[in-house]
């Protein structure tokens, strides 16, 4: 008798060591990690190979020349690296996005979610998640092409044919979906014993929706916005093909745009030797682009867990 | 009869013996039968709910009684499918009438869950919900909310963390939630899902503690699976079974209604005595 092993009552003997040792068991942990690691690993590698030549840049540039110059022309014989130029282009055309894709994305979702039968829920729901799937440039193409010509220009003559209105509009199109069908699948998650004790309280459909279901959604559905948003700031060939390439701090929308995204989609395009300044500009406006969304993607996660509502 | 007496071993009433008859309905079910599509879950039932008395419905799993309840206050009406014919006269109004709008319905019926559903807000919203969508003014709410919670016996133990959230309170706290958020808006009539079915003993005895000194106000209809509960809290029971038809489709029907002293001790029908001594066994 091995000292691990032991006799019952009955006498039959038994152990409760392992009878074999559990490879599988082993491999399928040790395969688990190293996919959790890969994407750790290229975050961490794209990190390293944005900031590395976004640091060299500073050595050049003054930081603050950078962040608070209001002249951008880096590829010129006489550069400028005032960057404000690319935010404000940046930030006008999400902004405008958010505000058609923020308001029309959740009306969509409290309508699937709360409003809609079940039959159109099935065909609508889809139908959203098709158009997500899209090819950005074609949205582009249909900023330039319809919006602008067939649209702003009719309306407002003075439209130039790049323009940020244009691009933030289809833009907030394009994100719509992302929002919508996630958000809805908050609400939809939202247990249905919450509704049902709203209406046994004599709530309207209104209320439940307003007061109930959206506020115990809430994380989810900002998690949608974030994401939505992150997608329109990073977002490249809708404002390359319809805003333009013109740098321009300004605020209004008829006029041509480019964003930082655009830019580093132009500069990088054209020939920049590897390590001369107009390369390292490239890497330092990819690195604000990063940072911002990280900032962005931080403020969203304090905020949710100051107003999210826990269920279960 | 030997199983009778057998039947009220451990039967103990918790309220005087109600009169034979009804004297005052707050509602009244005339030939209800309730539909989910094409099966009828609950079929012709005919009984009236006394004015602040607590009916209590009895019966094997299955047999409609929640169904039943939830046509109280048309609830059924957010199941797509779901039908009702017959009347459900609320004071001689037929609650399913096509002038009747189900919001008003349930600011007067309300109506407490099998599972504690709180609001995941502070214990305070939770209660101020009804009132605000009732348009309450925000100086009256503290009132509410302090009163709503003494009625419900929860008051002692919540009042210092009012603003924490209801979901954080233990199962029976949560339930008692529920009965204060239900009471906020004063209803006449309140509808109770077995509402002690997740809970412990302790916490059950509080429910039923409550439910005694409700009956001074409200009219209350309670769905239970326990027996002596039924006997411990209700002035009258109703028995609910279901039958097999020729299809071997089973539909729920009532079988015997009356003060609940008489359905325990001298039940007229042989599958009540039957069912009633087999739970009490
Ligand atoms: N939403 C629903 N859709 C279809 N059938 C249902 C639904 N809810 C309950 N039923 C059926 O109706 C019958 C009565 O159920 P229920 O009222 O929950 O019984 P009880 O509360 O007495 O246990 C059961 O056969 C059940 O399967
Ligand atoms: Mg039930």
């Amino acid at each position: 008798m091995s000292t691990n092993s032991s006799t019952v009552a009955g006498g039959t003997e038994f152990s409760l060591q392992r009878s074999s040792p559990r490879y599988g068991e082993r491999a399928i942990k040790v395969l688990l990690v190293a996919c959790a690691a890969l994407s750790v690993a290229t975050t961490i590698g794209i990190i390293w190979a944005l900031f590395v030549p976004a640091f060299q840049f500073f050595q050049t540039v003054p930081i603050t020349d950078f962040l608070f110059g209001t002249q951008w022309s880096p590829l010129f014989a006489d550069p400028e690296f005032g960057v404000l130029p690319l935010v404000s282009g940046t930030l006008v055309i999400t902004g405008i996005a958010c505000l058609v894709a923020l308001p029309v994305g959740l009306l969509t979702a409290m309508y699937l979610s709360e409003y809609a039968a079940d039959k159109t829920r099935r065909v609508l729901k889809p139908i959203l998640e098709i158009l997500a799937g899209i090819p950005t440039v074609i949205f582009g193409f249909f900023a330039l092409e319809f919006v602008t010509q067939v649209l702003l220009q009719n309306i407002w003559p003075n439209t130039e044919v790049f323009n940020a209105l244009s691009a933030g509009l289809v833009m907030g199109v394009m994100i719509i979906p992302t929002i919508a069908s996630l958000s809805e699948d908050a609400m939809s998650a939202v247990p249905r014993g919450l509704r049902e004790g709203a209406y046994a309280l004599g709530s309207s459909k209104r209320q439940v929706t307003l007061k109930v279901v959206v506020p115990a959604a809430l994380s989810g559905i900002v998690a949608a916005f974030v994401l939505g948003v992150s997608r329109a700031i990073g977002e490249t060939m809708i404002v390359a093909v319809a805003a333009g390439l013109q740098p321009n701090l300004s605020l209004n929308v008829f006029e041509g745009m480019q964003t930082m995204t655009s830019f580093i989609a132009a500069a990088g395009s054209g020939d920049q030797p590897t390590g001369s300044i107009g390369y390292q500009t490239i890497f330092a406006v990819g690195a604000l682009l990063f940072v911002m969304t990280l900032l962005m993607n931080l403020f969203s996660i304090r905020m949710v867990r100051k107003y999210r509502e826990v269920y279960e | 009869m030997t199983t009778n007496e057998d039947a009220t071993v451990g039967a103990q009433f918790g309220r005087a013996a109600a009169s034979e008859k009804v004297d005052e309905a707050v509602m009244e079910l005339r030939n209800v039968h309730v539909f989910y599509g094409d099966y009828e879950a609950v079929r012709e039932v005919n009984m009236p709910i006394a004015s602040r008395e607590i009916t209590a419905f009895i019966g094997p799993s299955g047999c409609g009684k929640t169904t039943l309840l939830r046509s109280f206050n048309r609830m059924n009406d957010l199941i797509p499918g779901a039908r009702v014919a017959g009347e459900v006269l609320y004071h001689g109004v037929d609650i399913y009438s096509s002038d009747v709008d189900p919001i008003e319905v349930r600011r007067r019926i309300g109506m407490v869950f099998q599972k504690p559903n709180p609001f995941p807000k502070s214990i305070y919203d939770n209660i101020a919900y009804g009132p605000r969508v009732l348009g309450e003014k925000k100086a009256n709410l503290d009132e509410i909310v302090e009163r709503s919670l003494v009625r419900a016996a929860l008051w002692e133990e919540v009042k210092d963390k009012l603003d924490t959230s209801g979901m954080a309170l233990s199962g029976g706290q949560q339930q008692r939630l529920c009965i204060a958020r239900c009471i906020a808006v004063n209803p006449d009539v309140i509808l109770m899902d077995e509402p002690c079915a997740s809970l412990d003993p302790i916490a059950t005895a509080k429910i039923e503690d409550l439910m005694h000194e409700l009956a001074a106000e409200y009219t209350i209809v309670i769905v239970t699976h326990n027996m002596q509960q039924a006997a411990r809290v209700s002035d009258r029971t109703a028995f609910f079974t279901a039958d097999v038809d020729a299809k071997g489709v089973r539909h729920g029907r009532l079988v015997e209604f009356g003060p609940t002293q008489d359905i325990f001790m001298s039940p007229k029908d042989s599958r009540t005595e039957g069912y009633i001594s087999g739970r009490f066994g």
